[in-house]
């Protein structure tokens, strides 16, 4: 394998890595034998503590449910979020300054604030102003949070999405004859959409990664808060640790594949204009970074973190 | 305004009252050091990871890969959270403070994060490599420097140039995830929040004064390191 760094390695080299990989897979077993030994003296290892998650019980009455707030919250997150964030993204491309600048105000001070705190102050202002039942609120106070937070992220995904356009579509767009609005609606949009496809699919894992934290913060019956009743009900705290980030893995998994999957299709279709976004090449810094898509110097203001 | 309330005392007791009793700087001041310390193992530690992903060696290279697509599809929550049931109650790992459980708690959010950011920092700092045309190292290698000279020489110094962004925006990304510490009980800025707006009746005040709090954290370091990696940028 040839890169940047090295050539083919020659015979010298090839013993030295050879030497490299002994070494590491002995750390690496330590580490393991360690990990092993404190399991089993702790008796984490028992068959007991693992047997629940072959049962069915342990899955509809626990996990399936958790999973499905988790999934619930996410999708309702990502459907208010994407239409206020394609708002906010075009407004921040308005030629008025009076549009422009307040979009950039209000995309830049929610992209700045750790999402925990708009779920903690929605969840109070909720409780306070009695409009929700005490039931729903979490799921509420997780899913404004996730809006406030994702929309701004996405207004950024948008607003990157159609300026990687080439302008000579605008160009074009305004030759022809069409009005401003026109050349947003049918021209740059449809095509910013399929560019901002893979950004968008990226954001979803994101989403998904911080519904958690309205489980243990505020109640929300999601898969991290329900786990922790699971294991109150059958003591097994390391095994069902394991298992929730099992589920997570796979789940953000199938997203990330899929977003890169579609990067991949994107890239080969003959029509597109080129401009595909990645998680990676959304530049979201409001003084950005070296702006060419596709170098990778970019990367997502906490978008992906 | 703040001349207003100079002059007429009350009405300072009266807008700013919320805060008596709560040490909101010391609760900024321990998000501060949350991140500085995670920066700096995660920057430790993400480096290691960066130079296994790029490494000759295919067990290295799998190990790092394995990692960071693990840690990479965890919610942080997650992580920290098991640091403290899963590490410290069960494992036994106290982070040499068996007793001080708010030192603990600390250390061992600090641990978490390291393990979670680190991912980022590795991703980082490996796209940062790879923006570095493979014929600038093909022409040092042709014009005869041997490796260590080609990445003294001429990869790691466009590499780190172009990573500086990336880097800046992984930073801010911490900054923001050491609220998740709140739920293992470390008494950072949510937290504290959290225990004002719910005693509290100013909730509009208290929300905008932890948001406004953040913003003063994150934004600058987005400008100057935003601004630093443009000037730095190497023009291609």
């Amino acid at each position: 394998m040839t890169s940047v760094l090295y050539d083919a390695p020659g015979p010298r080299a090839k013993r030295r890595n050879a030497l490299f990989t002994v070494i590491f897979l002995v750390l690496l077993a330590l580490v393991a034998w360690w990990v092993w030994q404190t399991m089993d003296d702790k008796g984490q290892l028992k068959w007991d503590l693992w047997e629940p998650f072959t049962t069915s019980e342990a899955w509809t009455t626990y996990l399936l449910p958790g999973l499905g707030d988790t999934l619930k919250a996410a999708a309702l997150a990502m459907i208010i979020a994407l239409p206020l964030g394609a708002v906010f993204g075009i407004a921040r491309l308005s030629d008025h300054r009076w549009v422009r600048l307040p979009a950039a105000w209000v995309v830049e001070f929610f992209r700045s604030i750790p999402v925990l705190l708009l779920m903690l102050f929605a969840n109070e202002v909720y409780a306070r102003s009695g409009s929700v039942g005490s039931e729903d609120r979490p799921l509420y106070a997780v899913v404004t949070g996730l809006v406030l937070y994702n929309a701004s992220v996405l207004a950024e995904i948008v607003r990157a999405g159609i300026l990687a356009l080439p302008r000579g579509q605008t160009e074009a767009a305004y030759a022809v004859g069409l009005r401003k609005g026109q050349t947003m609606s049918s021209i740059l949009l449809p095509q910013a959409v399929t560019a901002m496809l893979p950004a968008i699919v990226s954001q979803l894992v994101v989403i998904v990664k911080d519904t958690a934290l309205g489980g243990v913060m505020i109640g929300f019956t999601e898969l991290l808060n329900t786990r922790s009743t699971l294991a109150a009900n059958y003591a097994n705290v390391i095994p069902s640790f394991i298992v929730v980030a099992v589920i997570f893995i796979v789940l953000n998994f199938i997203l990330t594949s899929f977003a890169s999957w579609l990067e991949r299709r994107l890239r080969r279709s003959k029509r597109s204009t080129g401009a595909v976004l990645h998680e990676d090449t959304v530049e979201v810094n409001p003084a950005a970074v070296d702006g060419s898509y596709g170098s990778g110097a970019g990367g997502a203001f906490g978008g992906t973190v | 305004m703040p001349s207003s309330y100079a002059t007429h005392p009350e009405a300072r007791e009266i807008v700013f009252d919320f805060l008596e009793g709560y040490d909101v700087l010391g609760a900024f001041w321990m998000t501060v050091k949350l991140t500085a310390l995670s920066a700096l193992g995660s920057l430790v530690w993400g480096t290691l990871l960066a130079a296994m992903r790029v490494s000759p060696v295919p067990l290295m290279r799998g190990f790092g890969t394995a990692y960071v697509n693990i840690v990479r599809n965890i919610p942080l929550t997650v992580i920290i959270v098991f640091t403290s049931l899963g590490l410290a109650d069960i494992f036994g790992v106290t982070m040499g403070a068996p007793d001080n459980f708010d030192v603990q708690g600390f250390r061992l959010a600090v641990l978490g994060l390291v393990a979670y950011t680190s991912a980022f920092v590795c991703e980082a700092l490996r796209s940062g490599i790879n923006t570095v045309p493979v014929g600038q190292a093909e022409a040092a290698r042709a014009i005869g420097l041997s490796f260590s000279q080609v990445l003294r020489l001429v990869v790691l110094p466009q590499a780190f140039r172009s990573v500086i962004g990336p880097l800046a925006n992984v930073l801010i990304a911490l900054t923001k995830n050491t609220t998740v510490a709140a739920a293992i009980g470390v008494a950072e800025a949510a937290y504290l929040m959290k225990e004002m707006i719910e005693n509290e009746a100013q909730t509009l005040a208290i929300g905008a004064v932890f948001a406004l709090g953040f913003v003063v954290l994150t934004l600058p370091t987005g400008l100057i390191l935003g601004w630093l990696s443009k000037r730095l940028a190497v023009k291609r």
